[in-house]
């Protein structure tokens, strides 16, 4: 599992990385109301705005993570946005590939996002 | 944030875990760890307590104080009995409404409850307004409101005769020595009360609510989802200088005894445009908005009349999710023409989504009247 600074998680399976937000980015944001998922098949750039994300307090967004393509969306998160905030680590948003790979080796660890956080 | 000013309970905050916002010019508890959602549902289901003593408590004493606050007032505020409270409005020359407030008779003065973000100005405009009269902003006072199907067994418990007050009555108490001010009255659309309690014996009180299982601490997110479904206007978001109380369904607020031909007809800021239009109507009216999606319409959603329409035709005033409702709710200023049911645009993110004009509230309140 790998960390960015936006606070999300990347879960990198044969290429096919799962993205979600951090139990600590869920906790910050209050009680998720609302989802909106980008599109299966989109071609995103590192740092777009993908994913938007309200809570009881304020509308927030997800940044794609690295450059590539969307495979799939958790459409579960849409109808249940509180999945959130029950199971951060569960509630995935997207999943996607990338052309550049080789940045994932430079995100943090779990041990460095920890202290990231703190 | 060193220009904040800190509430009397902010020890007792802290220690319960509140995250504080800059609220009011004010260091305010937003939320507890419970969570705005569940703070909201817990005030629906028991009781919860929340502290507004941001909020500006002032006495009016002097001469004929109930009429000469009607010259800034346009409520009958001289026909209010002793011991009852009523909502009124500082109005402007122009019409707009410079404050909202609540002013309640308590025998020898009127006691005065104002916005907190508000009561420096609106303290200008009373001393100002009522020169023969003496106009006091109160600083050794907190404030509580205890809103919930549960606040009057846990308030009778704790000072008795409480129960037997009836919606807007107020009276005085006393609790271990403290002279407490106690109105059934709030503003989450629940039954409930709001206490003013000198700032030495504050905590004790607070801890003592606290200490009822069926009382959890309430911050600010609560207080404004709560207030929204209820349908109750926000001073500086729904109510505003440039808003007048036709245009924001406020009316009410201004009995007939103010109203063209009665005895004490106008004689308030803004007389003649407020009359006039309780008379001829306005353009645009305050209304409920129910959007039909999930997605939360929030304050400053432009509305427009079709999804390809170039000028808006109204405004989103305060916006969010309701939890009671279980879906996003809203409020803002429509064409007054367009009724209950009718379908207009708001843009979010640059989409126009579907949004129903609806008649408020979103949920009845369960006022003890």
């Amino acid at each position: 599992m790998k960390y960015t600074e936006d606070h999300e998680w990347l879960d990198d399976n044969d290429g096919i990385i799962t993205v979600g937000i951090t139990e600590h980015a869920a906790t910050q944001l209050g009680d998720v109301v609302f989802v909106e998922l980008p599109e299966v098949g989109r071609t995103v750039t590192k740092g777009e705005e993908i994913v938007v994300i309200e809570s009881v307090k304020a509308a927030s967004d997800i940044l794609a993570p690295l450059d590539g393509e969307i495979t799939e969306v958790n459409t579960a998160l849409a109808d249940t946005p509180g999945l959130v905030n029950e199971d951060a680590e569960a509630a995935w948003f997207f999943r996607m590939t990338t052309t550049t790979p080789e940045e994932m080796d430079t995100m943090m660890d779990e041990d460095g996002y920890r202290d990231f956080v703190e | 944030m060193s220009d904040l000013e800190t509430l009397p309970l902010a020890a007792l905050h802290a220690e319960l875990g509140a995250k504080m916002v800059p609220f009011a010019g004010y260091s305010m508890p937003v939320q507890y760890p419970a969570g705005v959602m569940a703070e909201h549902l817990h005030v629906r289901a028991r009781a919860g307590l929340f502290d507004v003593s941001h909020m500006g408590q002032v006495i009016l004493r002097g001469p004929d104080a109930a009429l000469a606050l009607e010259r800034l007032v346009p409520a009958d505020v001289a026909g209010l009995a002793e011991g009852r409270q009523r909502y009124g409005m500082l109005t402007l020359p122009d019409g707009g409404v410079a404050d909202d407030l609540m002013f309640a008779n308590r025998g020898d003065h009127l006691l005065l409850v104002v916005n907190g973000a508000m009561k420096h100005l609106d303290m200008e405009i009373l001393t100002a307004g009522l020169p023969k009269q003496s106009v006091t902003l109160l600083d050794d006072r907190a404030l509580l409101a205890l809103q919930g199907p549960s606040a009057e067994a846990v308030l009778e418990a704790m000072v008795p005769g409480a129960a037997a007050m009836r919606f807007m009555d107020l009276r005085g108490f006393d609790w271990q020595g403290a002279d407490l001010w106690i109105s059934r009255s709030g503003y989450t659309g629940e039954d409930g009360f709001e206490i003013s309690v000198p700032i030495e014996q504050a905590e004790e009180f607070a801890r003592a609510v606290l200490d009822h299982g069926d009382v959890m601490p309430i911050g600010l997110g609560a207080r404004d989802s709560l207030r929204l479904e209820a349908g109750l206007p926000l001073y500086g978001q729904d109510v505003t200088a440039e808003t007048s109380p036709m245009e924001a369904g406020l009316t009410w607020a201004i009995q007939k005894v103010r109203r063209a031909g009665a005895d004490r007809a106008g004689g308030f800021p803004g007389a003649d445009v407020i009359l006039r239009q309780l008379d001829q109507g306005t353009d645009r009216r305050r209304t409920g908005l129910l959007p039909e999606g999930r997605a939360p319409m929030r304050m400053g959603v432009m509305l427009y009349d079709s999804p390809e329409a170039t000028a808006p035709c109204g405004t989103v005033t305060s916006g969010g999710f309701g939890p009671t409702v279980g879906a996003p709710i809203a409020m803002g200023y429509v064409p007054a023409g367009v009724v209950a049911g009718t379908t207009l645009y708001g843009d979010v993110r640059g989409k126009r989504l579907p949004v129903t004009v609806t008649d408020l509230p979103f949920y009845k309140p369960r006022y003890r009247r």
